[in-house]
């Protein structure tokens, strides 16, 4: 490929120049998170004396450990939930195709483009009718309900580019659809329910909106959540609500740092397929 | 003869009953498996969407009883002030969360295809893509910093002298607004290039082989090749980003609470604020469901456009 000497440079300059903007406000926040607590860092300085003890002090105050339990509590409740029961519905819209199965994912589709906000105030109603106010069920409950739209949707994009021939040589040897279902098409599903997993468990992780209005406890919230309400007390104490930030930042980079190809692909793929 | 075929008759008919019965058994355990997603998505969400529409005729404080009112709070959110500037920044937010970053994510994109193809190319797409995976909450509060008065941003003007400009920018009611519009475009740019790239590789390669033998070079490439092919990855971006600027919530509650005054409060920030703080319920409501019409206004068109005359 020819490319001019100086669009070469000028095209380098330009991605190094959004990294660095991309990267920069990490390096700040881990600059002041080292600074004394209780002082005014000003935006990127290396302090005299890193305070390393800030993220032990930051662990503490914001009990960490319970954090952690509570978000991973609520993980664990809404994704194989959410995910059984959206690649069963997907599998009966796109591949039994089932009476009904075109206004079925419409209906569904019409939630990708739903915002929180416009469901809300009802949801705090109901959740007090349901005396689960304040509660984590609040979050897990909506959150399944809340994630219904994009898992099915995804799912049926799975099921409905399969080959037939699979599916009509099980019915042959007569397998019912439940068979079908857990003996085949699951198995086969393993990589698109795995993407779709993953992107769940960080969309609970980041939930915000539900937290705040259905929780008011930030240990029996999401993480997100909780740095909410940790942001609302530490707000005068940078260092401290900067060391804080990181921590509660650590686990999402990490699993985006591990299954970064899935994370990538899933997130793309699931606002491309359709 | 005839008895024999009768039998034979008879006996196709008995076949066809059963595989008619089959069908519609595998029909009712078709059904049985949409089921538990249906109920979810009916109870928790298009039940609440429901009353978010019944809440939007009455007066309601969230306690005592409601009365009916009409029209009259779609009324005041078409006409006081106030809300309707809450739809108008939702609109000016639309220019950084979506516009800014299509636009600046077709050019990265284009930049990554024509000079980085190997490991810079692969480096920086994740390191762009790394602002889309954290908690916009995080996001906000981060920005919060770099954005105050002792911020990086401040740091970084004073240090190339334009010290005179520097300011508490999101504390300012002339540029609260676009400070926000920046941490949007930092969260989501990512998010853009990554799929218009993905867009890119697409594009059949003998079409730059004959634009560039023509010796046409990046922009005459870019807006002749490029940008064309990649319509329904623009709609596609466009698409979620709009959406995230109309429902943009996570952000300016952290960063501004949709302060100072009225100057970043967005459709949802009002819509908390009028629910859950000053207890208008009906208000908030009507608010919510013009929200929701909107981003359907918006979007829905855009849906044609990407299919267009493919």
């Amino acid at each position: 490929m020819r490319v001019g000497r100086g669009e070469l440079v000028a095209g380098r300059a330009l991605l190094l120049a959004l990294m660095a903007i991309t990267i920069l406000p990490f390096v700040s926040l881990l600059t002041s998170a080292l600074h004394p607590s209780g002082s005014a860092p000003a935006g990127i300085s290396w302090p005299a004396d890193p305070q390393w003890g800030n993220f032990v002090e930051a662990f503490k105050v914001a009990n960490m450990t319970t954090l952690l339990a509570s978000s991973l509590w609520i993980v664990v409740a809404v994704v194989p939930l959410a995910l059984l029961i959206s690649t069963m519905a997907g599998f009966a819209i796109g591949l039994l195709r089932i009476p009904g199965a075109r206004w079925l994912l419409l209906l569904f589709v019409f939630g990708l483009t739903l915002p929180f906000e416009g469901i809300i105030t009802p949801l705090y109603f109901l959740a007090r009718q349901l005396g689960i106010l304040n509660t984590r069920l609040a979050i897990v409950l909506p959150l399944i309900g809340l994630f219904m739209p994009f898992g099915v949707f995804w799912m049926r994009a799975h099921f409905a580019n399969l080959p037939s021939e699979i599916t009509e040589a099980a019915r042959v040897d007569g397998a019912s659809s439940w068979d079908l279902f857990w003996r085949i098409h699951v198995p086969l599903a393993r990589a698109p329910m795995a993407s779709l997993g993953i992107l769940m468990a960080i969309w609970a992780w980041n939930q915000f909106l539900l937290a705040l209005v259905l929780v008011e406890d930030p240990t029996q919230r999401t993480m997100a959540g909780a740095l909410g309400a940790f942001q609302g007390h530490y707000a005068t104490d940078i260092p401290l609500l900067c060391a804080g930030t990181i921590l509660i930042l650590l686990p999402t980079l990490a699993v985006f740092v591990l299954f970064q190809r899935q994370v990538i692909t899933a997130l793309l793929q699931g606002s491309v397929k359709g | 003869v005839t008895d024999a075929r009768l039998a034979r008759l008879g006996r196709r008919e008995g076949q066809r009953t059963a595989w008619f019965q089959a069908v519609r058994r595998r029909h009712v355990a078709g059904w049985l498996f949409v089921l538990p997603a249906l109920l979810f998505y009916a109870v928790f969400v298009l039940q609440p969407l429901a009353l978010t529409i019944e809440y939007s005729f009455y007066r309601w404080d969230g306690v005592g009883p409601a009365t009916w009112v009409g029209l009259t709070n779609y009324a005041a959110v078409l006409s006081e002030p106030k809300l309707v500037e809450t739809l108008f920044n939702g609109f000016r937010l639309v220019i950084f969360f979506s516009l800014i970053p299509v636009g600046l994510g077709l050019v990265t994109a284009s930049v990554i295809q024509r000079v980085a193809r190997g490991r810079l190319g692969t480096v920086s797409r994740s390191v762009l893509f790394l602002p889309q995976v954290i908690p916009l909450v995080a996001a906000g509060i981060i920005w919060g910093r770099l954005l105050s008065l002792p911020g990086l941003v401040n740091q970084a003007l004073s240090s190339v002298g334009l010290g005179d400009i520097t300011r508490a920018w999101l504390g300012d009611f002339d540029t609260a607004l676009p400070a926000v519009g920046i941490i949007g475009i930092w969260v989501l740019l990512g998010f853009c290039t990554v799929l218009l790239l993905t867009g890119m590789t697409k594009i059949d390669a003998a079409l730059y082989e004959s634009a560039r033998l023509d010796g046409a070079g990046w922009w005459p490439e870019f807006r002749a090749i490029t940008v064309p092919s990649l319509r329904y990855e623009i709609a596609v971006c466009l698409t979620v980003t709009i959406i995230a600027a109309l429902a943009a919530f996570d952000i300016v509650y952290v960063s501004t609470g949709g302060g100072p005054g009225n100057a970043t409060a967005v459709p949802g920030i009002q819509i908390y604020i009028l629910a859950f703080l000053e207890r208008q319920v009906g208000l908030a409501s009507a608010l919510a469901v013009v929200l929701v019409i909107l981003v359907l206004l918006v979007i829905l068109p855009l849906q044609r456009l990407s299919r267009g005359d493919d």
